[in-house]
């Protein structure tokens, strides 16, 4: 039984309409970026004390939600899961996509974007963030070699190949923008080594939830069949990943509510924050894990798709709920400069940093997701990554021939 | 076959179009960039390790003559929002338990392994053979990587153009920039630094600045005969600033 691949028709109104929207947004993205660079980042909330703000969440997500898209490709090729086969080239597109609306939000926001010549040119291998740039690239390019080795007939055989590389490589990507925070021994926060595989983790489920709605919305859009047994599969794998975040998640506040010095930060984060304990229980825990487990373990709702979709969507919000609380929560709460003794000064030491994201930031995110989107809907058009169907016969004929 | 082949070259030249029409911009501002010549003047020797000694039971509460030095120094304005720059600041330090309470300066460590300087991606941040730690101007990109590693917050963003700067002491939207240990004096051949001197001015002699690698410097003698420590020494980053009375 042979997967047929084919390209979206793409000539529907809607189709352009939507490619127009998703325009339309990014070109917002790119004036933000623009207005940034002329007045500075003062038009943003960032400040001294919140250095990373909006951008950081959106790309920390898209660059972590990449390389969990890869993983139905994974599955498929590394291994050997026959059923999630014809999706694999979907993942890889999704991951290319996701990686470079991530990055984009990522230089723009660059006080000197200008420079990014530099910061391809000029390297200081100490650093994370230089490792990042060279992880970055080779994902790329792994994940481009393995597309061409299954659209290419005559590459199929390195198929497998290619996707362990792209496997091993994604798993040290997640784990290099796990340690762009990890390496920051200052910071309470970060200050632990579970931060870089509990990334891992979570981006499993967000590149999973990603890869969900974007299947589901492409077959509906171009009125090609999707099976119920691949989709639930997919959900249960999500329930999967969701159940693992939880579970690292829950170890890495009792890990850090072990050691006495860390007590201060998680009573803020978990307790008294203000906004942050509310992203964290509100977002995080229950719109990310619980309810999306509910939907699709409810027998109610186990067998709904429109319940798989919240779930799916559900799951991604959550994601910014726990990127916000990471990235801006662990810069809110004050450095600990002289442990044990109460601060002050006028560079807001020993106090809490207060953050409103400006429209502006908001705006060079969106248009990152825009650009992600974009190029999916835009390479499902000139490229051959959706199998004709997904139909539930289709599905069993290639289970059962591998 | 020959379709697939067709679509890949399409889609591989889509790709290959956009990342260098991305690119063709930066290159241009590169290469004006780098047509401008500055003559260096000699490298930094590393048979010294400039350092401070901040003496805290010298320190007034409450005094920031130190701060309106630097500022003048440096060509900041002395504004104390959440954006601007500030390279030395007050702090005053309370324990809660006893109510003692002491006040210092806080800057730039000038660490001896920082912190910053590990996390740059382009090798901006850097450590000077005598022991300063810098922000090259031209290689800073403004990540503000280097904002969250430095334990002490001692780097500003520069969140808005800037207008009316020193020729001696160039800065620049987009950049990070901190404390420089008055860099432009030392090298310059002068042996003080202008929060020192207006500490000194104002009657504390709260501050110490000298050669730590030089054992008959003021800064040295000081250190051999009395108790000094780092701020969050257990960070092991052998800071070039130490303090008394902490
Ligand atoms: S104090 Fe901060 S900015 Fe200065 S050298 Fe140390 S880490 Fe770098
Ligand atoms: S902001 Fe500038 S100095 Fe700081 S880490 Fe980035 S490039 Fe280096």
């Amino acid at each position: 039984m042979h997967v047929v691949y084919r390209e979206l028709e793409g000539r529907s109104k809607g189709y352009w309409a939507l490619l127009l929207g998703l325009g339309a947004v990014l070109l917002l993205g790119l004036f933000a970026a623009h207005t940034m660079e002329e007045r500075g980042h003062i038009i943003t909330g960032m400040t001294n004390q919140i250095v990373w703000g909006m951008p950081h969440v959106f790309a920390v997500f898209l660059i972590v939600a990449a390389s969990g898209a890869l993983n139905v490709a994974s599955i498929a090729s590394v291994f050997g899961k026959a059923a999630y086969k014809p999706l694999a080239p979907l993942s890889g597109l999704v991951a290319i996509a996701l990686l470079a609306g991530g990055l984009t939000v990522l230089m723009l926001d660059l006080g000197r974007p200008d420079r990014l010549l530099v910061a391809a040119t000029v390297y200081n291998f100490k650093s994370v963030f230089a490792w990042n740039v060279f992880l970055y690239t080779g994902f790329f390019a792994f994940v481009v070699i393995y597309l061409w080795t299954m659209m290419e007939r005559k590459m199929n055989p390195y198929t497998k190949v290619a996707g362990f590389a792209a496997f091993i490589w994604r798993l040290v990507l997640t784990t290099g923008t796990g340690s762009i925070f990890g390496f920051l021994v200052a910071r309470t926060a970060y200050d632990s080594a579970l931060l870089a595989p509990m990334f891992i983790i979570f981006s499993f489920a967000y590149g999973l939830a990603v890869f969900n709605l974007v299947l589901m919305a492409a077959y509906r859009g171009s009125g090609r069949p999707l099976g119920d047994r691949i989709l639930f599969r997919l959900g249960k794998l999500l329930a999967v990943f969701v159940g693992a975040s939880f579970y690292f998640v829950l170890v890495y506040h009792l890990t850090n509510l072990y050691f006495t010095k860390n007590h201060g930060f998680e009573r803020f984060i978990l307790l008294d924050g203000g906004i942050y304990p509310l992203l964290f229980w509100g977002g995080q825990i229950v719109v990310g894990y619980l309810i999306p487990l509910l939907l699709i373990f409810a027998p109610a709702t186990r067998n709904s798709r429109t319940a798989l979709a919240a779930a799916s969507i559900l799951v991604i919000l959550g994601a910014f709920a726990q990127m916000y609380v990471t990235i801006i929560g662990g810069q809110a709460y004050p450095l600990p400069l002289f442990p044990g003794m109460e601060v002050s000064s006028t560079f807001y030491d020993g106090v809490v940093h207060p953050y409103t994201p400006s429209g502006w930031e908001i705006m060079l995110g969106l248009g990152g997701v825009a650009l992600a989107l974009a190029i999916v809907v835009f390479g499902l058009k000139i490229l051959r990554f959706l199998p004709e169907s997904l139909g539930d016969e289709h599905v069993d004929a290639q289970h059962q021939a591998a | 076959m020959s379709g697939f082949d067709t679509y890949r070259r399409r889609f591989m030249g889509g790709v290959l179009g956009v990342g260098v029409t991305a690119a063709l911009p930066a290159g241009v501002l590169f290469w004006q960039t780098a047509e401008g010549d500055v003559e260096d003047g000699p490298p930094a020797s590393g048979k010294v390790r400039w350092g401070m000694l901040v003496d805290t039971t010298k320190c007034g509460t409450g005094c920031d003559a130190c701060v309106r030095g630097c500022d003048q120094e440096n060509g900041l304005s002395g504004n104390t929002s959440p954006t601007s720059p500030q390279w030395i600041r007050k702090v005053q330090v309370t324990n809660p338990r006893t109510d003692y309470s002491f006040s210092l300066p806080m800057m730039c460590q000038h660490c001896e392994e920082p912190p910053c300087v590990d996390v740059c991606p382009t090798g901006a941040s850097f450590r000077r053979a005598d022991g300063i730690v810098l922000v090259d101007r031209h290689l800073c990109i403004g990540c503000r990587y280097c904002m969250m590693a430095c334990p002490y917050k001692a780097r500003s963003f520069i969140h808005h153009p800037v207008t009316d700067q020193l020729p001696e002491v160039p800065r620049g939207i987009g950049c990070v920039e901190a404390c420089s240990f008055c860099v432009q004096r030392i090298d310059a051949g002068k042996r003080t630094t202008a929060c020192q001197d207006a500490c000194n001015a104002e009657g504390h002699q709260a501050i110490y600045f000298g050669d730590l690698k030089d054992p008959n410097s003021e800064i040295s003698q000081r250190l051999a005969s009395y108790g000094s420590q780092e701020v969050l020494s257990s960070l092991n980053l052998h800071t070039g600033v130490r303090y008394q009375g902490i």
